[in-house]
């Protein structure tokens, strides 16, 4: 039976204040694999943020796995992929291992010790992400898609029940975001991990997306990559053609 | 002078010791401030021991037990301003310092001069450490190295990626507020060795070293570790030969490790540093 696991009610929230966000809701279930696409400035990753309780929010409630946000505890069960990931410091002397190994925090009472035990999941979060071989790398040693891939690592050790990546894809080459989304699409179907993956990208990820939600400062979408080519109001918000790129590109 | 009348001296021997805790509190304490961009908290928090110096000379009472409080509070102080007023971190710690000193120099003023040179705290004299101050900077080194081991995983996650630590569900203010409160006891211990002038060198440059040639967090915390207390003792050593004030032999000491570190680092690892 699906359950809701991130409940979002009436959400606003505002930087400086300009309204980035008004009165959002949406509710996302069990198993969904829900894809949050906007333009730059839309308010995703403010969404995001609002609904991790890293951001303030102006009004409206957040439930996570039927826990206020407010009294959430359970960080063990969400792994996340920050944006600003891709900008880390190059210099900070972190291996790929003691990277993936932070992962483990969340699921750990003081004082946060690494056990042997703890080494199997480090393993296997490394062999999944397919940076095995590079676990005595120092972070600012490796590629753009390895340090892409490190912190998915990261965010998978402790096996989360939920998964949210904010835009893990940019600064991969097209055959690097297919397999990113393969590995994403996996882990949804196999594990039955949901997940909430933030992207501009719409035409890659409504292939794999269970759903879309379109953000523009307010939900201006939300259904079936199918539903989102049909839609007339997405027709008359996009225009004819660029939604037929979009829906067509992979044809 | 030969060896053995050198180690027979119960001062360098104080020497040795005390700086060799303190050293090891300051490379420890510096990875993370360097790596949180915090390097200049402790030179600010330096130029606040000159004023709780003053207070504790004008009460007639030691100034390590004034300047404890002081120092701490002040560093809650640049915390909370830079969280409530909103202000740049840099810009908090030059308001907190800059009055530390102004309020250093009116004391000094209205108190008429004291018996003891407060410009002596400037730049430390290490070699005149009694052996109560040996046995306070022993215990407060293995108080702050204690809390930098049973929160080593929050340093390294909160240095790393504090919105991450967040999700994880670290306290970040309360790290933050233990880093600070850290900072501002090792800063007081540190006034000893080298003096409220360069005591901000014990906390950097260790660390800068280590970070040229370590290769994860652990080992960059080992090396500057191991520079530090290299340097403090070299630097106690050369110091006494060649007749130096010690505190700046140290720094110069700990420039020179910096420098080997970073050729080495260039000519054989070819690093990315």
């Amino acid at each position: 039976m699906s359950v809701t696991i991130v409940s979002v009610k009436n959400l606003s929230a505002r930087y400086n204040s300009i309204d980035v966000l008004r009165n959002i809701s949406f509710d996302v279930m069990s198993g969904d694999f829900l894809g949050l696409v906007g333009p730059n400035g839309s308010g995703k990753t403010t969404a995001i943020k609002a609904i991790l309780g890293l951001l303030k929010r102006t009004s409206g409630n957040v439930s996570l796995f039927g826990t206020n946000i407010h009294d959430f505890k359970d960080w063990h069960k969400i792994g996340f992929l920050p944006q600003k990931m891709t900008h880390f410091n190059p210099h900070f002397p972190a291996t790929v291992s003691e990277v993936v190994a932070s992962g483990l925090f969340s699921i750990k009472k003081f004082p946060r010790r690494i056990r042997r035990t703890d080494k199997a999941c480090i393993h296997d979060a490394l062999v999944m992400t397919d940076v095995a071989e590079i676990r005595d790398k120092m972070m600012g040693e490796l590629s753009g898609g390895q340090q892409q891939r490190v912190p998915l690592a990261r965010a998978l050790v402790n096996q989360p029940e939920l998964l949210i990546l904010d835009e893990p894809t940019t600064a991969l080459d097209p055959e690097a975001r297919e397999s990113f989304f393969q590995t994403i699409t996996e882990l949804n179907r196999t594990r039955f991990m949901t997940i909430i993956l933030i992207t501009h990208d719409i035409a890659s990820i409504g292939k794999y997306a269970s759903k879309l939600m379109y953000l523009d400062k307010q939900v201006i979408f939300c259904g079936s990559f199918e539903d989102f080519c049909r839609s007339e109001k997405m027709t008359n918000y996009f225009g004819e053609y660029t939604q037929h790129l979009i829906c067509h590109r992979h044809d | 002078m030969d060896i053995f009348t050198f180690i027979g001296y119960s001062f360098i021997w104080r020497a040795v010791v005390a700086g060799s805790f303190i050293a090891l509190t300051c490379s420890v304490l510096g990875v993370i401030l360097v790596l949180r961009r915090l390097s200049l908290i402790g030179d600010g928090l330096a130029h606040v021991t000159f004023g709780s110096v003053a207070v504790g000379l004008l009460l007639n009472q030691h100034p390590v037990y004034v300047s404890l409080p002081i120092v701490m509070a002040s560093s809650l102080g640049i915390m909370k301003l830079t969280e409530k007023a909103k202000l740049y971190g840099d810009a908090a710690i030059g308001i907190v310092s800059s009055l530390g000193i102004a309020g250093g120099i009116i004391i000094a003023s209205v108190a008429g001069g004291f018996n003891i040179d407060i410009f002596s705290f400037l730049f430390g004299n290490i070699l005149a450490i009694s052996r109560a101050e040996v046995l306070i900077s022993i215990a407060l080194s293995i108080a702050v190295l204690l809390v930098i081991l049973l929160f080593y995983h929050e340093h390294f996650l909160v240095a790393f990626d504090e919105e991450f630590a967040k999700i994880s569900g670290i306290d970040t203010d309360m790290i933050n507020t233990i880093l600070v409160l850290l900072t501002g006891t090792t800063v007081v211990l540190a006034m000893k060795i080298v003096g409220i002038m360069l005591t901000s060198s014990l906390l950097i440059l260790p660390a800068v070293t280590a970070l040229q040639i370590a290769r994860s967090f652990k080992n960059t915390m080992l090396v500057s570790a191991v520079c530090s207390i290299v340097s403090v003792m070299t630097g106690i050593v050369v110091s006494f030969v060649m007749n130096l004030p010690t505190g700046a032999t140290i720094v110069i000491v700990n420039f020179l490790l910096f420098v080997i570190a970073y050729f080495y680092n260039r000519a054989v690892q070819g690093r990315y540093h």
